[in-house]
């Protein structure tokens, strides 16, 4: 007897990139909150997590999940040094935005709007796409992102020569390498396992 | 491919101790040390489950192929080898990758504004004689992780039903997708940095 895919309740599906709250919705069974096994649970690194179908939708194999989870958490909050926190949600929300994953920008363009408070400039990422102006910093940012969201890859020397014109060492061109890689990893993710939805009208 | 203990990231960059990529990476230990705890959970998992060794390296060899990555692609090849997959098998790999090349991303969104973003390009079906050489249920899953390579956005309940009915369950499919999502990090990583160490 196989699986079947999960039938999602009556929803609004988001018609264009936001940076407001998205649920998501899974199109497979995540497993039961109180069902988990410990193994399970410590998968989920923030215990907070068990409320979200995603994370216990990925607990069905949970070494792969904690790796990923801490491998995220690394990549985009370690304070040392390298790229600011804004400049690395701006990679994620770039990627997410060439990539077409609506749940994926929504959140980390929110990010980004909120460490760099400028709102304006993320929305226009946004709505006008990964080309919009953005000022050079930030351009070069985005397009190096975009670069390496390509498949095959576009990413090359160039890009590295212009992360450095805009002021970036080394270590935040790592960062930024990392934040678009990374957002390849969780846009497959969160775009194949289920969709977003406009939450309900309050 | 090195063994599952030293560092796949860095032995595909050619990352030597003491070099200034080496300094880099040491920055970020915890990214550094769990994309390799990745790679072992989804490649050398204590407990296989229902998907062999031999389904987790050939899925890898075609990721890294459509990626156009060559050394990277050498190397799971050589891995999916040493599961002992028939010459049969390890063909139909290298001939899938040829049938499934294109360039991505693209795809559809939903009705409405960002419909004017819609790009149009291949799905892929595995030809019939690497279908048979492949089998059913590695064929079913190389068409599902063309779609996540190169067009994630037209992702849709009927590919994984696809999946299920061919014989994977839905934890097999979280595996699936995480060794086709986390190598698209793996590699993108690869080339990033090797770009970087490139341009001293």
């Amino acid at each position: 007897m196989s699986d079947n895919v999960l039938v999602p309740p009556d929803h609004t599906a988001p018609t264009a990139f936001t940076r407001a709250q998205l649920d998501w919705l899974p199109w497979l069974e995540p497993l039961a909150a109180d069902a988990l096994t410990p193994r399970q649970i410590a998968s989920l690194v923030d215990a907070a997590r068990v409320k979200s179908p995603y994370f216990r939708l990925l607990a069905r194999d949970p070494d792969a999940l904690e790796a990923r989870t801490r491998t995220d958490k690394d990549i985009f909050y370690n304070p040392d040094a390298g790229l600011p926190r804004a400049e690395r949600e701006l990679a994620a929300a770039a990627t997410s935005r060439s990539n077409g994953c609506l749940y994926c920008a929504s959140v980390h363009a929110r990010h980004a709007a909120t460490y760099s408070k400028r709102e304006e400039d993320v929305q226009r990422l946004l709505d006008a796409g990964v080309t919009a102006d953005l000022g050079e910093r930030w351009n070069a940012i985005v397009a190096a992102s975009v670069a390496l969201t390509a498949t095959p890859s576009a990413f090359g020397p160039e890009h590295v020569d212009r992360l450095r014109r805009a002021g970036l060492d080394d270590l935040a061109i790592s960062d930024v390498i990392h934040a678009a890689a990374f957002f390849n990893w969780a846009n497959r993710l969160m775009l194949s396992l289920g969709e977003p939805a406009a939450p309900p009208a309050p | 491919m090195p063994g599952t203990d030293s560092d796949v990231i860095d032995a595909l960059v050619g990352i030597a101790p003491g070099s200034a990529l080496d300094a880099i990476r040491a920055r970020r230990p915890e990214a550094r040390a769990h994309a390799q705890a990745t790679y072992r959970a989804l490649f050398t998992p204590e407990a296989l489950g229902n998907v062999s060794a031999q389904e987790r390296f050939a899925v890898g060899t075609f990721v890294a192929g459509l990626h156009g990555a060559t050394a990277v692609a050498a190397a799971y090849a050589a891995r999916l080898a040493e599961t002992g997959a028939p010459a049969g098998v390890k063909d139909a790999v290298e001939a899938a990758i040829k049938e499934a090349r294109t360039h991505g991303p693209y795809g559809s969104y939903p009705a409405g504004p960002l419909s004017r973003e819609d790009t149009a390009g291949p799905i892929y079906r595995v030809g019939a004689a690497t279908r048979q050489a492949l089998g059913r249920r590695l064929a079913s899953a190389f068409e599902h992780t063309h779609m996540l390579v190169f067009h994630p956005r037209d992702a849709a309940p009927a590919s994984l039903q696809a999946l299920l009915d061919d014989g994977w369950s839905t934890t097999d499919v979280v595996t699936l997708s995480q060794i086709v999502a986390f190598l698209s990090f793996q590699i993108r990583v690869v080339i990033g940095l090797r770009t970087l160490a490139g341009r001293p």
